[in-house]
């Protein structure tokens, strides 16, 4: 049987590779070829829709990948989807577990009207078509942390179907270039989440915490419409911006509100898609993209040298930076769908077909909920672009990290500096700063206010920008003084005093004749290596465009 | 995992397997084999090493079988008995949980707050190792 095999000769290989990048004794011995050949594929990995492989063979194709994702985003609501069970991260064990929650003999379910808006909403801002009539059905799984035996889904007739998630990549040289992408939505399914098992080799046990079993999933279902991890990235990040624009998911990938797996797949262009893997339980961004472009090459590699794909279930390894066939997972399973019979259809209005005289609190509107529909991030994007002249990739910037946005907002609301003088600040000094040393905007030691009262010096030129740069500093670092507090004390204020620059230049002048010949002579740029001394000598605190102008009407140029 | 087939293989006769097959319906030939057994093994985690387990597996198959004596042609099937009815709507209230001990009260072991369970299909080698499921 070729099938185990091959699986065996995996096994070795990922050994070889723990090998090389794990023990430094093993590197000093011949190294493992495929190791060595298995990490240079992976350092020369580009994002390219078509990517060449390795050793191409004369006459060989290229090679397409195609990637689709499932994405698991948890319903951020009080309660959880079929209880009335509390949702909340990190509480003790099996304190917001209800009988229902534990499967309990007698326990019925019934549907939260929360999830089902926010299904709703959310497949509205992916501009899906919502289902008037959607069903809930049953998937069977024997896992601990299930205690039901199954989890209640939709597997026949999803809350929302054919949609678009619209994204952009940066490209280009310094990725200044912005490039729209989109990426078909299958279908978006309300389901229930599972409990957690924690593993405890040692003692061969499971232990099991049901404080999850029972929350609410939105399952959004991406079409194979990517090509690179690089792509399926970017698209998980729009969605997770969009969930949170919408208050239907707090999206935090690191405390498991979002999780993605992907499907991979290769083939030549013009043929029929390749057999595809699933890498599961992605919860970082840039594991994800890790994954799937090491798992893109992996499968090239092995068509290439006379393997084959086995349509398998496998993880990322994080601390490998490689991807394992899971062996949790083997075998095809059987889900034994069957429609759920304790719920009766779930069925939705817009405005012509709501029955006059319904309960309200019965009823879910899906034209009252797309009127209210809060600003989507692409809307966001276009107003800056158009209110304060930014570039389109600024704007992105802007939305991606946690928070600017806001802080952006309230400098602007706060300060007289232009918006542009906002935007280079936050964008390159603030930031800076912030990536410099790995802080969050909130964690950031300076506020927005104190940033806008530096500009509003800066642009009332009260003071220079290097200066400004100084001040900045200082209020990193300081200890709660406000920016004009700091001018003042470090006297970085730009020189008003007309009549005393005019001396400053006349002196500079007389200590330099021979740069004031070569200026009267017709070198102009040797006006510059004037301004500079007096800038010199009055300390920075001179606007050059002042100098200047002192300068070229002494030189009477 | 050819370990765990060929213990099977010789736990239980192959002609035991056969016995297994109820009346053929009209879907299928009823066969079932080593294969089928051990994947279900694999995932309900129980046990068919036994005589009576595999006698209480073809007895649950010959009562499910029966219901293909009836005849559904042009039927549409139900699916629930509620399924012209309106699907009640709950508000997102938090009305339920905070019963820890309680809950843990089912659970044949425990540890701290956790249900304790068997280390679950992880592998085949290890769920061997492990105590019978209370499936049974």
């Amino acid at each position: 049987m070729a099938a185990p095999i091959l699986r065996l000769g995996c096994a070795g290989r990922r050994c070889a590779l723990a090998g090389v990048k794990g023990a430094s004794r093993h590197r000093r011995g011949a190294p493992n070829g495929f190791a060595l050949n298995e990490m240079r594929v992976q350092s020369s990995m580009a994002p390219r829709p078509v990517i060449t492989a390795q050793k191409p063979r004369k006459g060989e194709h290229e090679w397409a990948p195609v990637v689709g994702l499932e994405i698991h985003a948890q319903i951020s609501s009080n309660s959880k989807l079929f209880s009335g069970s509390q949702v909340h991260f990190a509480a003790p064990p099996n304190s917001l577990v209800s009988f229902f929650d534990a499967s309990l003999p007698g326990t019925l379910p019934v549907l939260n009207r929360r999830c089902v808006e926010a299904a709703v909403m959310t497949g509205l801002a992916l501009n899906c078509r919502i289902n008037k009539k959607s069903l809930f059905d049953r998937k069977h799984y024997f896992y601990a942390d299930l205690p039901a035996g199954y989890q209640i889904t939709q597997q026949r007739l999803p809350i929302a179907v054919s949609g678009i998630l619209t994204y952009g990549v940066c490209e280009g040289n310094k990725r200044n270039q912005i490039i729209t992408k989109t990426v078909r939505i299958k279908q978006i399914q309300l389901e229930q989440d599972s409990g957690k098992s924690l593993h405890d080799h040692p003692q061969s046990q499971t232990l099991v915490d049901l404080n999850r079993a029972g929350v609410g999933l939105l399952e959004v279902v991406m079409e194979p419409d990517m090509t690179c991890g690089e792509e399926a990235a970017t698209a998980v990040r729009e969605l997770q911006l969009i969930l949170q624009a919408l208050g239907t998911s707090q999206a935090n990938m690191a405390e498991g509100q979002l999780r993605v797996d992907a499907n991979i797949s290769v083939h030549h262009p013009g043929e029929p898609f390749g057999v595809r893997t699933e890498v599961k339980n992605l919860n970082s961004a840039r594991f994800l993209a890790k994954a799937i472009d090491y798992e893109i090459q992996r499968q090239i590699y092995e068509l290439e040298n006379g393997g084959e794909i086995l349509n398998e279930t496998r993880s990322f390894d994080s601390k490998l930076g490689c991807t394992v066939p899971m062996r949790d997972k083997e075998g095809k399973q059987d889900y034994r769908f069957m429609p759920e019979p304790n719920l009766p259809p779930l069925v939705l209005y817009d405005a012509d077909s709501l029955p006059a005289g319904a309960d309200s609190q019965q009823v879910v509107d899906i034209d009252y909920i797309r009127e209210r529909l809060p600003e989507l991030p692409s809307v966001t994007r276009d107003k800056l672009v158009q209110q304060y002249g930014m570039l389109p990739e600024h704007s992105f910037t802007l939305l991606n990290e946690v928070g600017l946005l806001a802080f952006f907002q309230s400098v602007i609301k706060e300060t007289r500096a232009e918006p542009k003088l906002v935007t280079n600040w936050v964008l390159n000094t603030f930031l800076g700063y912030l990536k410099q040393q790995n802080l969050t905007v909130s964690e950031s030691p300076v506020t927005p206010s104190a940033l806008a009262e530096l500009l509003t010096l800066l642009d009332g030129k009260v003071i220079s920008s290097s200066a400004a740069k100084q001040v900045f500093e200082e209020l990193w670092t300081g200890k709660g003084k406000t920016a004009a507090h700091i001018v003042s004390e470090k006297q970085l204020g730009l020189m008003q005093d007309q009549e005393a620059l005019e001396q400053f230049c006349q002196a500079v002048m007389e200590q330099h004749p021979q740069v004031v010949t070569d200026v009267k002579n017709g070198n102009l740029r040797a006006v510059n290596k004037l301004i500079g001394l007096v800038r010199k000598a009055t300390l920075s605190r001179a606007d050059p465009t002042a100098i200047r102008k002192i300068l070229e009407k002494q030189l009477s140029l | 995992m050819w370990a765990w087939v060929g213990r099977l293989g010789l736990r239980v006769p192959l002609s035991g397997w056969r016995g297994l097959t109820s009346k053929a319906g009209p879907q299928g030939s009823g066969q079932i084999t080593a294969e089928v057994i051990e994947h279900l093994e694999h995932l309900a985690l129980v046990n068919f090493g036994s005589r009576e387990a595999v006698e209480r597996l073809e007895k649950a198959i010959a009562f499910a079988d029966r219901l293909r004596d009836v005849d559904t042609d042009g039927v549409e099937p139900m699916e629930s008995v509620l399924e012209d009815r309106c699907l009640y709507l709950r508000s997102d209230d938090v009305i339920e949980g905070n019963c820890a001990e309680k809950v843990l009260q089912n659970s044949h072991r425990v540890m701290e707050e956790y249900f304790v369970a068997p280390p679950g299909n992880i592998s085949l080698a290890k769920v061997d190792e492990c105590e019978p499921t209370p499936c049974d």
